[in-house]
């Protein structure tokens, strides 16, 4: 039997894989109440607006959304994890429940691609999201004390070890560790896994993917698109790529970067556009179709999906956009020592 | 040769190494890491491709020292853009940099020195981390000292490491320098063996990298800064192109081969290479012979002065156009005379300064602004510059046209004024100067100027075309009056339209309608020369017209054929009104009624000024403080930064400006029924009621979002309100003198950091109310961050803005306030304030306030409102024109 990184591989090898879609707006739009939120858990605040807390007390939802994106075409579902944290569990006092979520999510998850696959013989896959969480290792949130940290890197790596063994016990194939504002996060992200990796005697593979946010191309820590690549190479990630804070017309130039360097598959999931004045997205799935096409049309992509804003529809346009083209072929880059502060050094070799 | 100029030749910094820089030590020992930050980026600056940082001193908490130090450099992008090396002796302060770098850092070092085991942990670790390492050549009998055991330690690392798949390239072997010509005879073969070994390495070890600390290598002529560079120079001329590719160096301080001494150069390669010294030499070793040579140098230092004036000796055209683009105005009045003397001397004319060297430079500044490699801070100072030599020039000029009669020639002239109404004038102003920079002639009304003037001002001075500039909503009306009267009067020159409040949009379906001459939007300042340039060139003016007006005639069909987003009747919107949970309403005042400051403490309200709108001002775009690092506009910014600190100091120092401000809280009551959308305030003891009438949202809303307006926020059964207004007095004189001195970046600057006192009050003086007069949220503490992104409860609408779009509600408000007595402040007929650094406004303190943007409303109620407000429908129709279809 092929590990799990061999047959994702081999099945992007022949296609462009599809990722499933935005979860938060999907939740909102089911427009549940505090009771649908809290169910039975008796938890001492108010869970309104916790999406992941739904796996324990409406595990309904979730699976109907993933039954959706996987009935759209989706190759790949995210767990609905992004903030199934013990930080952000916190605030909604439901800190102790962290492994008890992921736990269900990914069975959940697992359980809806399993049928699938029974169905159409397919494989499908399920990607243990990590979000980044509140808390940043690289940046100050005291504009008058430039060195303080709201959080340092040993109980990160703890928040996340703890996070991912549990979406692993419940049967995710791979971590995925999105949304990256902090590349130091993603590297305590990868040390998380590399942790869980020796303590299970077994490989893991790591998905990254960066957001940026601003239109130069940097993330909130201030690294660029290949200076990220440099920090996060060791992971040897399963796909690297981009999602969330724009459309895809803004990500444009920063995927062809990622894809002329990156010896890894690219998985790149844009927002529906940009919000607009209400903070709602308006572009159509067809239109997104046609954005994230192009990348494909370039060879610059592996896996393609959705952020916010994002629909069934929109991931059922974007697999029917690219269902005939050839994925991209990974580039085999020389061998230079590549280093990086914020932005990307190369020793020459 | 210089190795800095070798692509693959890395220089590592190693100032902020505290075993290798005294004065860095002393730095952070006395826990001065503020300054200690300044060595590194001294580093980045001269060119240090990766910074090495080494805490490792007896005295110091070295875990603490460097994770310390790593987390401030990792807040300064100018720094922190370039690889870090973590260096330490113990693998401990390794591991902490380690948690603290964000990038892909270097380890230095690692080694075999603790046997095979330790070794791999710690490069199992690099990997984990995402680390390169430095690997000594150490093994656990000792460092290698001899070729052989340098190439040998280092293989058996190299296999060790890449049989746990380590990268190779992340490789960087440190072979040891050591000190040569010490006198020891063993020693001096140290610098030849360990170029010989980098070489052989290099053909066993693929993708590996070699890198060493040079300062060893001379230790023996410590003191002798000299000699010391000399060797280091030659010592890289060889090992370079053996294979050597990065080492720890004082970039500054390395001298290129080729201008060192021969006499030194060839001492110092006889010892480097263990050649015999000359036999004429007199001596019997190289050493020797180096020892004694370097008697002559002790004590010589370099001529470190390399004169920062250097640029004062070049010809005097070099230097204006010097001093223009660095914005530099000591030397200008000398120079342009110097300039002129020289031209007379040849029987040239005054004006030939201006033409020639003058507006060369100036060129030069409008190419580097056009291109973006300039910014407009540094534009103003240039201008400052060009204003001052031209004004040394006039009197000149002026009496050699008496003489001859002669006319000046300018690229053209153009009227530009703020409108009737209006008084704000910072945006203008900055366009003049730039104008003025790049040749026009710049004829400024000023502000509040009434169509006959501009018109007047147009026709009898003969320009080649006007500029309309305004902030305030009303000014947009304004503007299409000028236009129609320009229409009316038969006119012809081109329009040009700019100012915050005004948009291509307005432009396109307001103006450009009203006016048979060209009207063109001007974005900022950055245009208004591309514009102007085109209106009156020859060539491209009819092409530039032409295309202009299509675009904007695409914009009215766009406008015409896209259907607008629905508007639901008055009566719907108010049904779909936002649902406040009323019994959260604040509770009353603690201090109702009104609190008049006359004088507010400057510096105080500096400490709660928003920066980023004042970069914003001078066209610089980013937030603050992250804009002062960013990579384009960043220095542009801190020094723009640096002159606004030192003015805001002299304006609390010198009290130039005065703080006015009033807050006001009253007892009032949402209306009912058909005045559901009035707050009406009480005054019981004078059986007064004064009715503010607030607009409500009318575009039709998806999913459930309300249709807001103010009055939702306010409980009928009773609650409270208030408002407010500042402003800051006595620019005027301030300002008039930086005008006389020609100095417009002054002035600019002046009026720009009037307008963030101005804001900073209406930020300090809310939160006072909060916490003290009105008291609901008295524990409140926020950073300045967290009031400048609103992270307090209640909102403070102003009359004019998005959510209560109505400027006419000023008056009543003032008036509420008793403003003019308090504050100093008056109105316009358009009702923008005056002095122009003033905020008024009125206070909400529900918790579920918030800010929001009225939009297009209809006819209904624009009758509705008239009727609220007692005013006429084309009254009505004027305040509200910018929500009107």
């Amino acid at each position: 039997m092929s590990t799990a990184r061999e047959a994702f591989l081999a099945e992007a090898a022949k296609r462009i894989l599809i990722i499933d879609g935005a979860f938060g707006t999907e939740i909102q739009n089911r427009k549940l109440t505090e009771a649908d939120y809290a169910g039975t858990l008796g938890l001492g605040r108010d869970q309104k607006g916790n999406n992941d807390i739904l796996a324990l007390t409406r595990p309904d939802v979730p699976e109907a959304i993933h039954r959706a994106y996987f009935a759209a075409g989706a190759d790949l579902a995210e767990t609905n994890t992004f903030s199934a944290n013990r930080i952000s569990q916190a605030d909604y006092g439901a800190e102790h429940l962290v492994r008890e979520i992921n736990v269900e999510s990914a069975r959940l998850a697992r359980r809806v691609a399993d049928s699938f696959t029974a169905d159409d013989g397919r494989p499908r896959f399920v990607a243990g999201a990590i979000g980044p969480t509140n808390k940043t290792l690289s940046l100050s949130p005291d504009v008058n004390d430039p060195g303080f940290r709201e959080i340092d890197w040993d109980e990160l790596v703890d928040v996340y070890r703890e996070q991912a063994v549990a979406l692993v016990e419940g049967g995710a194939d791979f971590i995925l560790v999105e949304t990256v504002f902090d590349t130091l996060n993603a590297k305590a992200g990868i040390m998380a896994v590399r942790q869980m990796e020796r303590e299970l005697g077994r490989e893991v593979p790591v998905m990254l993917s960066m957001t940026l946010t601003d239109l130069s191309g940097r993330n909130l820590s201030g690294h660029t698109v290949e200076a990220f690549w440099h920090a996060v190479r060791h992971a040897r990630p399963l796909t690297i790529g981009l999602n969330c804070s724009f459309g895809a017309t803004q990500l444009r130039p920063h995927v062809r970067t990622l894809s002329a360097i990156a010896d890894c598959p690219i998985m790149v999931y844009p927002n529906a556009g940009l919000p607009n004045e209400l903070g709602e997205y308006d572009e159509l799935p067809h239109e997104t179709a046609a954005l994230v096409r192009e990348w494909a049309d370039h060879g610059q992509v592996n896996v393609l999906g959705g952020c916010c804003g994002s629909t069934p529809a929109h991931i059922a346009a974007i697999a029917a956009a690219v269902a005939q083209t050839a994925p991209r072929t990974l580039p085999a880059p020389p061998v230079v020592t590549r280093l990086a502060g914020l932005e990307p050094f190369e020793m020459a070799a | 040769m210089n190795p800095n100029s070798t692509s693959r030749f890395v220089n590592v910094g190693e100032r902020t190494n505290v075993t290798g820089s005294a004065a860095f030590k002393k730095l952070v020992m006395a826990g001065d890491y503020a300054s200690a930050v300044e060595v590194a980026r001294q580093q980045v600056e001269n060119g240090a491709q990766v910074i090495d940082v080494n805490m490792d001193e007896g005295l110091l908490d070295a875990v603490h020292a460097i994770t310390t130090f790593l987390k401030l450099i990792a807040a300064e992008p100018d720094i922190a853009r370039v690889p870090v090396m973590i260096d330490s002796s113990k693998w401990e302060v390794i591991e902490a940099g380690l948690k603290c770098v964000s990038g892909k850092p270097i380890v230095n070092s690692i080694s075999m020195k603790e046997g095979e085991d330790a070794f791999l942990d710690h490069a199992r670790k690099c990997m984990d981390y995402g680390a390169a390492a430095v690997v000594m050549a150490f093994d656990e009998t000792g460092q290698a000292d001899t070729r052989a055991r340098k190439v040998a330690i280092c293989k058996r690392a190299y296999d060790l490491l890449t049989g746990i798949g380590f990268p190779p390239e992340d490789i960087i072997f440190d072979p040891n320098i050591f000190a040569v010509a010490t006198g020891i005879e063993e020693h001096d073969r140290y610098g030849l063996d360990f170029i010989e070994a980098v070489a052989e390495l290099r053909t066993l070890c693929p993708h590996a990298h070699y890198s060493g600390g040079l300062s060893n290598l001379s230790f023996s002529f410590r003191g002798n800064e000299t000699v010391r560079r000399a060797m280091h120079s030659v010592f890289l001329y060889h090992a370079i192109p053996a294979g050597l590719d990065m080492a720890i160096v004082n970039a500054g301080q390395l001298d290129i081969y080729d201008q060192i001494e021969p006499v030194l150069r060839d001492a110092c390669e006889d010892v480097i290479l263990m050649r015999p010294p000359p036999p004429d030499s007199g001596f019997e070793t190289a050493t020797e012979r180096l020892i004694a040579l370097a008697e002559s140098y002790r004590g010589q230092t370099r001529e470190e002065a390399k004169a920062t004036e250097e640029w004062r000796g070049w010809p005097v055209e070099r230097r204006l156009e010097h001093a223009l683009v660095k914005g530099m105005d000591q030397h200008i009045v000398d120079d342009t005379e110097e300039a002129r003397l020289a031209i007379e001397e040849r029987s040239g004319r005054p004006i030939e300064v201006i033409e020639g060297p003058l507006m060369d430079g100036m060129n030069v500044v409008g190419d580097l602004f056009g291109s973006g490699k300039m910014f407009l801070p540094q534009v103003v100072k240039s201008a400052r510059v060009m204003k001052k030599a031209v004004a040394h020039l006039i009197p000149f000029i002026e009496a050699e046209k008496q003489a001859s009669g002669l006319a000046d020639r300018s690229k053209g002239r153009i009227v530009m004024a703020t409108v009737k109404g209006d008084v704000h004038d910072i945006g203008k102003n900055i366009v003049g100067v730039v104008l003025q920079c790049n040749g026009y002639e710049v004829i400024d009304l000023g502000v509040m100027v009434p169509w006959p003037d501009i018109l007047k001002s147009a026709n009898d001075n003969a320009a080649d075309m006007i500029g309309l500039s305004g902030l305030i909503t009303p000014s947009l009306d304004e503007m299409v009056t000028v236009a129609e009267e320009m229409a009316r009067a038969g006119m012809t020159m081109p329009l040009l339209i700019g100012g915050a409040t005004t948009s291509k949009v307005h432009t396109a379906l307001r103006i450009d309608p009203a006016y048979k001459g060209p009207v063109i939007h001007v974005l900022d300042a950055s245009r208004a020369v591309g514009v102007a340039s085109r209106l009156l060139s020859d060539t491209q003016r009819d092409d530039f017209v032409t295309e202009t007006a299509s675009e904007y005639a695409r914009v009215r069909d766009a406008r015409a054929g896209k259907g607008q987003s629905a508007l639901l009747s008055l009566e719907e919107a108010r049904g779909n009104f936002y649902d406040a949970f009323l019994s959260d309403k604040p509770a009353p005042p603690l201090r109702p009624g009104l609190h008049p400051f006359p004088d507010w403490d400057l510096a105080d309200l500096a400490s709660y000024i928003d920066w980023t709108p004042f970069f914003r001002a001078w066209e610089l775009h980013g937030t603050y403080p992250s804009i002062l690092k960013d990579e384009v506009v960043g220095e542009t910014a801190r020094a723009l930064k640096a002159d606004a600190d030192a003015m805001l100091e002299r304006i609390i120092a010198e009290k130039w400006l005065t703080a006015k401000g009033v807050a006001g809280l009253w007892p009032c009551a949402r209306g009912h029924g058909a005045e559901r959308d009035d707050v009406v305030i009480h005054f019981p003891e004078e059986e007064r009621h004064v009715t503010l009438p607030f607009l409500r949202q009318q575009v039709k809303k998806s999913r459930d979002r309300a249709n807001m307006c103010l009055s939702d926020f306010i409980d009928p059964a009773g609650d409270w309100i208030g408002g407010f207004a500042v402003g800051i007095h006595g620019i005027e004189p301030h300002s008039e003198r930086f005008r006389a001195d020609k100095d417009d970046y002054s002035d600019i600057l002046l009026k720009a950091l009037a307008d963030r006192l101005a804001e900073a009050f209406a930020e300090r003086l809310h939160q006072h109310v909060r916490t003290d007069l009105w008291g609901y949220a008295a524990g409140e503490q926020l950073t300045n961050e967290a009031l400048i992104k609103e992270q307090y409860r209640g909102i403070r609408p102003a009359p004019g803005y998005p959510a209560c779009p109505d400027h006419s509600l000023k008056p009543v408000l003032f008036e509420l306030l008793d403003a003019e007595r308090h504050t100093g402040l008056t109105l316009t007929e358009s009702y923008a304030m005056l002095p122009t650094a003033a905020v008024s406004g009125f206070y909400f303190g529900h918790p579920e306030a918030e800010y929001f943007g009225v939009a297009r409303i209809g006819r209904d109620q624009l009758e509705d409102y008239a009727r609220r407000r007692g005013v006429d429908l084309a009254t009505a129709e004027r305040w509200l024109r910018p929500n009107l279809d």
